[in-house]
């Protein structure tokens, strides 16, 4: 007989109770890892950036476009490896509803850039040829069944009318944390439309994004490049790619703020189910542990016993609410991939949902247990009987 | 024939509760010697102290002035630590309402107080199975108090309160749940105990007829302790 088989045996006496406390921590646990992982999802842009990518813009703000011919010119600044330029789009497919990012680049350059999105050679080939051509992310193409070869066609908002595509290519991402629900296509094609329609942003661009040789002179390049242009009547604003996503962040901030908040008070809630569970069993078993400290079992015993049986409750729940979470999340993000490209459980989430989950079973048992070694022997030994 | 040395030493042994601001004493300056291998009765009417008494001695609760000789062990000047150990080496329990664990095996119950101690678990069995056989449950290791008589429980409880070979057996108020039938085993297995094992113990009982098995009955009377010698012993 070991005290392992006694905390077991002790967690089954009151069955219903005991499993509608693991229900709760699992329910818990769940809604806690899936809260996190919205959280997660919300940052996964900043946390694909790459340290070595720097996005200039103009200076006012991003609706308002550079002169593609700062290309050459930053270029030529000090530290700078490499420079390609994109504009954002913002067409709709079909119904608004539908939305994903769409934008435009220089191919070649740009998405040298970005190793971590992979295109077969064949499909890279004629997507490079192909001036209408489009490239898709894979999760974008699966959700709207999309092959290659299809003709797509957006509606523009900022740039009026409908533009058709041509699918060449389906990109991967080299690893979960890529986005795969991203449409790009030649900034040529649309630059030279809106040249034909004698349209304003001809010859401009909305952001360039720059490859700079070495991480720590990010912030030098950056001050040379604004610099450079400055008292130009496009003065511009470099900062690093994450702080660039962040400044989208930074306007949600108080949702992320309200979701991690909710994510902790459920926490909170679990923490009083389960103290109250393990309060109202302690209470029932004073009698008991007068008797083992009669047999002179040690304080520590004593706690052993609560503080193991509310581990073993806790985690019980605990390793359900993780095994859920990800089939749950799967779930969530693919119905929700439109808001959240990526939408993976991280394995921090897994250990804040154990950390949790230790948390939440060792306070739950501190008073309990506190109460049962502090019982004088002879009182608890008159709750027999 | 040569006088047993004594096993338990008392004196001057005080105890007060207090009930809100009023303190109410339940013992007063007891003496009492309790030889080895002697079989005692305490008895008493209720609120007399018998209890308290018990439960200092067993080292389970703390006298507020007086002296406590078990073994030649002044357990009054144990910590609470250093008496939890003496305890588990050195009492052996035995309630009213036998206080089984109840989700143990009667095997699993006797088998407790061992876990402190450093015995290998095939000692332990041995242990177990020797406890069990005296008190003629060998047949019943398996089963759960639930599935016992209240005189078999009684039996189980006596079983773990010996399995340690303690110094001292005490026992309270052990037949006041059973019927006249396990009364009288379990006070039976009492007397084997001492007559067979040289056990000494110290019983509190309301039931005369428990007493009358003791061989010696000490009254306690609103904290005082009055010897009522027992005849033809």
């Amino acid at each position: 007989m070991h005290i392992l088989k006694l905390i077991f045996k002790n967690s089954f006496r009151h069955k219903l109770r005991t499993f509608l406390t693991i229900l709760g921590v699992t329910v818990a646990i769940l809604a806690f890892g899936l809260l996190r992982t919205v959280v997660s999802a919300w940052y996964a842009g900043v946390e694909a950036s790459s340290a070595t990518r720097l996005v200039t813009r103009n200076a006012v703000s991003l609706v308002f476009p550079l002169p593609l011919s700062y290309k050459e010119k930053i270029r030529q600044i000090e530290g700078v490896k490499g420079v390609s330029y994109g504009t954002w789009f913002g067409g709709i497919y079909i119904d608004e509803k539908n939305f994903f990012a769409n934008y435009s680049m220089e191919p070649r350059t740009y998405l040298a850039m970005y190793p971590e999105i992979i295109i077969p050679d064949d499909q890279w080939n004629v997507f490079l040829r192909d001036r209408k051509g489009a490239a898709a992310g894979k999760k974008l193409a699966e959700r709207f069944g999309w092959k290659i070869g299809d003709v797509i066609t957006l509606k523009g908002t900022i740039f009026p009318g409908n533009w058709d595509f041509v699918l060449d290519a389906i990109y991967k991402g080299r690893d979960d944390t890529v986005d795969e629900t991203a449409f790009f296509f030649h900034w040529d094609y649309l630059n030279e439309t809106l040249k034909k329609a004698g349209r304003s942003w001809t010859d401009k661009v909305g952001w360039f994004l720059i490859e700079i040789e070495d991480p720590d002179i990010a912030a030098e390049v950056s001050l040379r490049i604004d610099k450079n242009f400055k008292n130009s009547l496009a003065e511009t604003l470099t900062e690093t790619e994450k702080a660039f996503q962040l400044s989208f962040i930074s306007m949600t901030e108080a949702i992320v703020i309200a979701i991690r908040l909710v994510s902790f008070v459920i926490i909170f809630i679990i923490m009083a189910v389960v103290a109250n569970t393990m309060a109202m069993t302690a209470r029932e078993r004073i009698g008991e542990y007068a008797i083992f400290k009669t047999l002179g079992f040690r304080s520590f015993h004593i706690a052993g016993l609560i503080l193991g049986e509310s581990l073993f409750v806790t985690m019980l729940g605990a390793v359900l609410g993780i095994l859920l979470t990800f089939p749950a999340a799967a779930l969530f993000g693919k119905e929700l991939s439109q808001y959240f490209p990526i939408f993976n459980v991280e394995r921090e989430t897994i250990v804040l949902d154990i950390i949790a989950a230790l948390v939440v079973a060792f306070v739950a048992a501190l008073f309990p247990a506190w109460r049962a070694i502090h019982i004088r022997i002879a009182d608890g030994l008159r709750r027999v009987g | 024939m040569n006088k047993k040395p004594i096993i338990v030493e008392i004196r001057n042994l005080c105890k007060t509760y207090q009930r809100g601001s009023q303190l109410i004493p339940v013992l007063q300056d007891i003496d009492l010697d309790i030889d080895e291998g002697e079989f005692l009765a305490l008895m008493g009417p209720s609120g007399s102290g018998k209890t308290t008494l018990l439960n200092l001695v067993a080292g389970i609760d703390k006298a507020d002035y007086g002296s406590i000789r078990i073994g030649g062990v002044e357990i009054t000047a144990l910590a609470e630590t250093e008496l939890a150990a003496w305890r588990a080496n050195n009492v052996g329990f035995i309630f009213q309402f036998y206080n089984l664990i109840p989700v143990l095996t009667a095997f699993e119950n006797v088998e407790l107080p061992l876990l402190l101690t450093g015995l290998s678990k095939g000692e332990r069995r041995t242990h177990v199975e020797t406890a069990l056989r005296v008190v003629n449950l060998a047949d019943r290791m398996d089963h759960y108090p639930g599935e016992l008589s209240g005189g078999q429980q009684q039996r189980v409880a006596i079983a773990r309160a010996v399995v340690t070979d303690p110094t001292i057996l005490v026992a309270d108020e052990p037949t006041g749940d059973l019927d006249r039938d396990s009364a009288n085993d379990v006070l039976e297995l009492m007397e084997r105990l001492v007559h067979e094992l040289g056990k000494t113990i110290i019983m509190v009982t309301h039931d005369p007829r428990a007493a009358h098995k003791a061989h010696q009955i000490k009254h306690l009377d609103k904290g005082v302790l009055n010897a009522h010698p027992q005849a033809d012993f």
